[in-house]
């Protein structure tokens, strides 16, 4: 696969309804808000959502009704705890969800990155997760004879992966803690980046030991400055943390969602747009700089 | 006498920092538990280590207040930041001394329920385990907390999301988990420990707390310290000055405390 560089409604449009979709891969840093938000103007539905703590994104997708199964082990707002749209609609049997553990997702997707039907765990075992699950199984471990649990690999039909930086070729920089990024990336069928910023090749290629995505992997790239807002992005914002106290007292009722996503969603054309929406001060305060390093040859 | 002081949440900050032993690798959750980490590692507990799920590692506090465990303040200066297979391969081989949880709902054997729970006869979506159920099962021992509210203890959870002690068993043995289970429970009003058999008991409770008050928010008749063998039930000792002032430094605003 070559990565192209497209614009951002461009590239989600190759999104099909009823697509799986892993995102929110990082928890809480770097969460693709503004691919997510792009699939809400499209109105691309049927989506089956991926992801270990998946921060506000699930409840806004599910609030514009993009979902109709989760696969996840925590979905909330991370400031405050509950998502009400998640919770409304798994109450009224508006959505399917599969209970996850974080170890359970990211071992479902290393499985599939690693082309394997399942991974064992010495975890789950002992809960409702393993035991109100048909998804899991039980099995002896051949070797010492432990019970174990077998977690079934998941191969997504997409993976979406906010990053600092990419290339126009579609090779990828990103730093911070990574999540299950590496098992999503790997066990995706395609990839969508979007990055703060598109650089040219000699910028990534003087660090490959910061390559965390490779182009083979990837279907589109994206610039997209400020991505990844409300979440933070390490080396350009800070997480805007009043935006999701907000988020919390403006989306109790539907009626509250709708008419905060008219605003913030429906109601701006794209990033740009939104990003004069933004009045909070998220500029980074401590400017620390990695040491050089040095390949050579 | 003691909110004039201090909060009930300032308090379970300090308690639950008492928890970690210098030289521990602690798994950080969300909420009081980054506070109480940085508490632990200012003051008794200089050589503890914080792994975080997100794959963040620290043996520092972060410069800055942490909302979340990825907020750049505690990416800044990290000893490491990996990902989660790393970081849970971790507490999967046995190398996490202590865990922290918390829940909506509680049982006698410290089983917890971050899932599901039900008001009258309505089922409330709760929003789930994230990285809970891994920790409950393989940190060599787990510190949970959560408001001393009588809604919240029950005779039997309704949904296992974190496993505590099994009932109908004497420990964890039949358990593949490398965990050896909740070693306390901090309330807002009181400290409890778990038996031998995996049952909970008080163990101290707070300043300006009544035992009879604290053990009448259970369903079940809770054992004490001297039911247990260990002693009398004692006072939780207070945050000293030191703390308390880490903790307001931490937290500021008071977000999370």
């Amino acid at each position: 696969m070559v990565a192209s560089t497209e614009s951002l409604d461009v590239a989600v449009s190759h999104i099909d309804p009823g697509s799986s979709i892993a995102v929110g891969l990082a928890l809480e840093h770097a969460i693709p808000f503004a691919a997510g938000h792009e699939l809400l103007r499209r109105g691309i539905d049927d989506l089956t959502l991926i992801g270990p703590i998946s921060d506000l994104l699930f409840d806004q997708l599910i609030g514009g009704g993009a979902a109709s199964e989760i696969r996840a082990a925590w979905v909330g707002n991370v400031s405050t705890g509950t998502g009400y749209r998640f919770r409304e609609a798994v109450e009224g049997g508006e959505i399917a969800v599969e209970d996850h553990s974080n170890f359970s997702i990211a071992l479902a997707l290393q499985a599939g990155a690693m082309g394997v039907p399942y991974l064992p765990t010495r975890s789950l075992l002992g809960s409702d997760i393993f035991e109100r699950s048909e998804l899991f199984v039980e099995a002896t471990d051949p070797f010492e004879g432990d019970r174990i649990a077998l977690v079934p690999a998941i191969e997504p039909d997409w993976a979406i992966v906010h990053a600092q930086r990419a290339s126009p070729r579609g090779d990828v920089h990103l730093w911070g803690n990574t999540g299950i990024v590496g098992p999503a990336v790997g066990a995706a069928e395609n990839v969508l980046v979007t990055a703060e910023e598109i650089v040219e090749p000699d910028v990534i290629e003087s660090d490959p030991s910061r390559v965390a995505i490779t182009r083979e992997q990837v279907a589109s790239v994206v610039e997209c400055p400020f991505g990844a807002h409300p979440s933070p992005v390490a080396g350009y914002y800070n997480r805007d943390n009043e935006y999701y106290l907000r988020y919390d007292r403006r989306t109790e009722s539907r009626s509250g969602f709708e008419e905060w996503a008219d605003e913030w969603v429906y109601g701006v054309a794209d990033r740009e747009e939104y990003a004069t929406l933004v009045d909070a001060d998220l500029e980074i305060t401590e400017p620390t700089i990695a040491a050089e390093v040095q390949y050579g040859q | 006498m003691a909110s004039s002081e201090y909060t009930d949440r300032e308090l379970m900050v300090t308690t639950a920092a008492r928890e970690i032993e210098d030289g521990d690798t602690a798994f950080v959750g969300m909420r009081l538990p980054l506070i109480a980490f940085q508490v632990a590692v200012s003051t008794h507990a200089p050589n503890a280590l914080a792994v975080y799920e997100s794959g963040v590692v620290r043996d520092s506090p972060a410069d800055g207040f942490i909302h979340t465990m990825c907020d750049l303040p505690n990416l800044d200066r990290a000893v490491s930041t990996t990902g989660m297979v790393d970081i849970m391969s971790r507490l999967q081989r046995g190398d996490i001394d202590v865990g922290f949880l918390g829940g909506a709902e509680i049982d006698r054997y410290g089983n917890l329920n971050t899932t599901r729970v039900t008001a009258g006869d309505r089922e409330i979506r709760l929003p789930g385990s994230g990285g809970a159920c891994d920790i409950a099962c393989m940190a060599d021992r787990t510190v949970l907390l959560m408001p001393h509210e009588p809604r919240r203890f029950a005779e039997s959870v309704e949904y296992v999301t974190s496993p505590g002690y099994p009932a109908d068993d004497d420990g964890r043995d039949d358990r593949p988990a490398p965990g050896g289970g909740p070693s306390a429970l901090v309330t807002s009003k009181a400290t409890f420990g778990f038996d031998d058999s995996g049952e909970l008991y008080l163990r101290s409770v707070h300043p300006g707390s009544e035992i009879e008050d604290v053990l009448a928010a259970f369903p079940w008749d809770v054992q004490t310290a001297d039911d247990v063998g260990d002693g009398a039930v004692e006072t939780t000792p207070e945050p000293t000055a030191e703390e308390l002032d880490l903790v307001r430094t931490f937290d500021p605003d008071g977000f999370w405390t």
